[in-house]
């Protein structure tokens, strides 16, 4: 088995006991990425060099002292939309391929701190607009267990290189799922906290209010691990939670008897896939056995969920990229003057997927269209986070699927805005109430990975970890991921 | 409410987009069918609702009033794409 | 007199005295090197967010309190979305409809009648860049961004550009006395815009207003507002509609330009900052701000009328800025009669500061100094003539009025006798100023006082000398 294969646990181990060196695991990733990123195009950029001469450098440094942390000599994707200093970070934007970051997000700095390696950038949907990775204006991601299907999105690039084992682990983000139905098609084990959990500081605005950065990882007790490492509050984020951040890895205890599960109907009807809904009871099944309890319950406003979030997040989305004007960074094209500069800047840098949502955005905030539509959407948020608040009075975690189907095939929904968004029914709920979420395989369906979706408490990560980790132990691991299927 | 193509060239200028007529004619359709969808909300009566802009129950987080270093100036200009002195250019204003 | 009613309504944008900036940490030293003082977040980087400066508040706060407004408990923040090369986020941090004072107002006086005028909200927000031309190009200083300031907006009640003015100079001393900003129209620490229209008296309705901009002194509020006061008088004569539209002042041309119409009005998109959270200001917070504010020019100048029996005009010099009515304030602690205090200050010394550009709490003359001169002066130590040679004296020396008194040998003589003998002598040299006297000259008296004055070097006590001479001629 591939060194890239084994856990974040496993592979610490083989370091401590100098089996292996930090440029061996550099070179081993360099190698996969070179074997197999032709096919799945998970990275914007690698950064070889960096790479290497951060290994040589941790390699010198832990010959010398003794202890490193869990996450040190690991080669790790960085999603494109959090900045990088000196690495271009470019939000899958024609607008920003030549930006280059002054300064690192709190999470890269976090991640440095803990000695991993940033190996590379890593494709999305531009502006993490988007459930397939086919609006990178770059070239689309292929999901490495079928090639001619999508990877989900935004975070696409992260889920298929960590599902293709080129990296350790990678960073996503998630404003309507964007970690979470990308770790569901692609097999891998997506994490969005609890809105203010990890600082925003350095991710590129897509809808401020949803906005939360997670790992996409292999397995439950690296995704644990990760999310201790950039976990906390952060000064340079005003949003950002006080809280005492726990011990994710004492949680993962087994233990989930007496564990009670509310299953929303809605989240389990007509929309789902047989198949999808099938794979959910048995998991279910299986929790049961493990003792936790099982209720049908209602989240009587998620049906209301799509709508709201496609009103608030392209409001704030068309205020967070007026920015990409052309003026301090960025592709700037010219015109005749000044408003022509601001044009054909936005014109040309943008692609479709973006325009739209800036277009809806703007149409929802303009002048008497406000409270009908953006005030609206914003009252409609407050009951669907009141239904949830009232679940959580019985139940310790939601759960159901994290997407309706499995991974569609590239170009089959790119014409058709209104199928796409409606792909995301079971994530937005929890952004929209600041919840976190989880998304674990559950198993195969015609081929391909189903997840299972977990939703909690504000801050109760740890249920979530506990629980997902439960389920992970009790369930058959799923195969590797063959790469066939041939591009589309 | 229906959006028109007027408003759609509306939005699109207050947005600092160019449409061509084909995105233009595309956009009026597709604008149409999610805000049809979003028209859905008016289902609920959200009189008295307070709208949600955050989800945390957070007020008053301030810094104190302590000057931070600024960044060298190759850093702030390092991604202009025009620069003149120390100065980030563009094509002249268009008012006053 | 014109048959039109003028309505004035003024904004006016006061830059707060934070040493950091509202959002990040960059300092806010004016008159820096371009683009020095900017950091990713200022420059509206990808990825950055605001954290609210504690200070910003506080000062908004003050101000909103020094104005009578009453203070929000609960305000908020909220994006104002626009294009221009000066705001690099594309969208300015503001304040709409949760602004954290509202209601206020401030008196003012002109022509001896006292108005008060109205105060609709002051709200805190970011400023934005600076740009200057260069040929077909604009260049931008990115410095400015995220300076701290409030926006003050009047009611529509000024009636004229003198009221206007006078508004703007109130504001001015008001934000100057709490110190929350150097309120300086020539580095843009103080800025205004203008609102004006006209309608015919007795008219309920207000008619079309203009926007005024660039109106970067005292003198061009006045005169800027005079131009387009009667410009719309001459077109509402002729029958034209007045054009709802931005206006710019040409200081050079005194003329007024079109920026925008309202057809080009913007659509700001204004929405709540999902980036920063609500601000709860409480009971005890606004207490503690408000015990911080000083007594304010209106209630100073009121006391110094009445407790010290000033003139309305010596109070209103005084109390024009609140260094000058503290160091008055000081001088009168220390003993010195406040009439006595005020004319030196009114007169002598603020002649001094203004010529040779010098803050009066930068003088050489204490208030203790002052005091120490006046209380000579008022005990007839020193006669005003030889005063006038001490606070000289003072003012370039910082030295003690004693002092220099004792080292010039400047006491006031009023020995009877030494006077007596002096101005014997004087009207024997000058029989010609006898003869001039008994004609009824009065002149002749100023003379000879003049004579013994200046055989004593100054230092007669001039009420005696003027007795005896006039004893001394009537015994002749």
């Amino acid at each position: 088995m591939s060194l890239l294969r084994e856990s974040l646990q496993e592979v610490h181990n083989r370091l401590a006991k100098k089996e292996i060196t930090s440029v061996d695991l550099v070179t081993e990733s360099l190698k996969r990425i070179g074997e197999v990123d032709g096919d799945v195009r998970a990275f914007l950029l690698v950064d070889e060099e960096g790479a290497l001469k951060r290994a040589k450098e941790l390699d010198e440094k832990y010959s010398k002292e003794g202890t490193r942390g869990i996450l040190a000599s690991l080669p790790v994707g960085i999603k494109d939309n959090i900045c990088t200093e000196g690495l271009t970070t470019t939000c899958g934007s024609q607008l920003l391929s030549n930006y280059q970051p002054v300064y690192n997000a709190t999470v890269v700095e976090k991640l440095h701190n803990a000695d991993a390696i940033s190996i590379g950038k890593m494709n999305m949907d531009e502006f993490a607009m988007g459930s397939s990775n086919e609006n990178s204006s770059f070239y689309p991601v292929h999901n490495p267990w079928d090639l001619s299907t999508v990877p989900g999105g935004s975070s696409g690039g992260s889920a298929a290189a960590v599902a293709a084992g080129e990296v350790y682990f990678a960073l996503g983000s998630d404003t309507g799922g964007s970690i979470r139905q990308p770790a569901a098609f692609t097999g891998t084990v997506g994490l969005k906290p609890t809105y203010g959990l990890i600082s925003r500081y350095g991710l590129v605005a897509f809808a401020s209010s949803l906005d939360q950065i997670g790992p996409l990882t292999k397995n439950v007790e690296d995704s644990a691990y990760v999310l201790q490492a950039i976990a906390g509050h952060d000064q340079y984020d005003s949003t950002s939670a006080n809280v005492e951040v726990p011990d994710y890895l004492s949680a993962l205890t087994g233990d989930v008897k007496g564990l009670r599960v509310g299953v929303p109907k809605e989240m389990m009807g007509e929309g789902i896939d047989p198949k999808v809904k099938a794979l959910i009871q048995r998991s279910l099944s299986t929790l049961e056995s493990l003792g936790a309890t099982i209720e049908e319950v209602s989240l009587p406003h998620s049906e209301y969920a799509v709508a709201t979030y496609y009103l608030i997040a392209p409001a704030e989305a068309s205020s967070n990229l007026a920015r990409f004007d052309g003026v301090r960074y960025g592709v700037r094209k010219y015109g005749e003057n000044l408003i022509d500069l601001y044009h054909e800047t936005r014109s040309q840098g943008f692609g479709p997927e973006v325009k739209r949502r800036i277009m809806l955005g703007t149409y929802a905030l303009s002048s008497g269209y406000y409270d009908a539509y953006y005030k609206k959407a914003q009252q409609v948020r407050t009951l669907i986070a009141q239904d949830f608040e009232q679940l959580f009075a019985k139940y310790d975690v939601i759960i159901g699927p994290t997407t309706p189907t499995t991974a569609f095939k590239l170009n089959e929904r790119i014409d058709d805005p209104m199928t796409m968004y409606a792909n995301d029914m079971c994530t937005i709920p929890a952004n929209l109430a600041g919840l976190p979420g989880i998304s674990v395989p559950c198993g195969l369906s015609d081929g391909l990975p189903v997840g299972l979706q977990i939703i909690g408490k504000p801050f109760a990560e740890a249920t979530l970890l506990r629980v997902a980790h439960a389920f992970e132990q009790a369930t058959d691991r799923l195969p590797e991921p063959k790469l066939g299927g041939g591009r589309a | 409410m229906a959006i028109t193509k007027t408003e759609v060239e509306h939005v699109a200028n207050l947005a600092r987009l160019t449409l061509t007529e084909k995105e233009t004619e595309q956009f009026t359709d597709q604008l149409n069918r999610i805000l049809q969808m979003a028209e859905k909300l008016n289902e609920l009566d959200t009189t008295g609702i307070e709208p949600t802009s955050h989800v945390l129950p957070m007020a008053n987080v301030m810094r104190e009033d302590e000057v931070r270093p600024s960044l060298p100036l190759e850093k702030v200009l390092l991604n202009a794409p025009d620069q003149k002195d120390g100065l980030v250019r563009v094509p002249a204003v268009f008012e006053g | 007199m014109s048959k039109y009613e003028t309505v004035i309504g003024l904004e006016v944008h006061v830059e707060l005295h934070t040493k950091s900036k509202i959002f990040c940490g960059c300092s806010t030293t004016f008159g820096v090197a371009p683009n020095i003082q900017t950091c990713p977040i200022c420059l509206g980087h990808p990825g950055v967010l605001p954290v609210l400066n504690r200070e910003a508040v506080n000062f908004a706060i003050k101000a909103a309190m020094a104005l009578n407004c009453e203070i929000a408990t609960h305000s908020k923040f909220d994006r104002k979305n626009y294009f221009y090369p000066d705001c690099p986020k594309a969208y300015q941090i503001s304040q709409f409809d949760q602004p954290i004072g509202e209601n206020g107002w401030l008196d003012i006086e002109v022509d001896g009648a006292r108005k008060r005028i109205g105060i609709t909200r002051l709200h805190l927000e970011e400023d934005a860049g600076k740009l200057t031309h260069d040929g077909d190009a604009t260049l931008v200083d990115f410095n400015r961004v995220g300076m701290p300031l409030v926006e003050i907006v009047s009611e529509p009640d000024l009636r004229s550009p003198a009221e206007a003015k006078a508004y703007l100079e109130k504001i001015k001393s008001i934000i100057q006395y709490t110190g929350v900003s150097d309120v300086k129209l020539e580095e843009g620490s103080l800025r205004c815009d203008a609102n004006i229209s006209l309608r015919l008296f007795g008219q309920d309705e207000f008619g079309t207003k203009t926007e005024l901009k660039n109106l970067n002194s005292f003198r061009n509020v006045e005169r800027a507002l005079q131009y387009e006061e009667v410009r719309q008088a001459k077109d509402l004569d002729d029958g034209k509609r007045i054009i709802q539209q931005t206006l710019r002042w040409n200081e050079e041309t005194n003329e007024v330009k079109v920026m925008r119409s309202k057809e080009q009005a913007h659509d700001y998109r204004y929405f709540p900052e999902p980036d920063l959270v609500s601000l709860v200001i409480s009971d005890e917070w606004k207490e503690e701000i408000r015990s911080s504010i000083p007594e304010l020019p209106d209630s100073r100048k009121a006391r110094y009328i009445k407790d010290w029996g000033l003139s309305s005009y010596d109070a209103d010099q005084l109390t024009g800025t609140r260094n000058v009515a503290d160091y008055f304030e000081q001088t009168v602690q220390a003993g010195a009669d406040a009439k006595m205090a005020a004319n030196w200050i009114t007169g002598d010394l603020m002649g001094y500061l203004n010529s040779n550009n010098v803050e009066i709490h930068q003088s050489k003359i204490t208030p203790t100094l002052l005091a120490g001169m006046t209380d000579l002066l008022q005990k007839g130590t020193i006669s005003s003539k030889i005063a006038k040679t001490v606070f000289k004296e003072m003012i370039e020396t910082g030295k003690e009025a004693a002092k220099i008194v004792e080292e010039k040998g400047l006491v006031q003589i009023s020995d009877e006798g030494a006077i007596r003998s002096e101005v014997v002598k004087v009207i024997q040299a000058n029989p010609q100023s006898i003869d001039d006297f008994k004609n009824g000259k009065d002149r002749a008296l100023g003379f000879l006082v003049g004579q013994v004055m200046k055989a004593t070097k100054g230092k007669a006590n001039p009420q005696m000398v003027n007795e005896m001479i006039r004893e001394e001629l009537s015994k002749l």
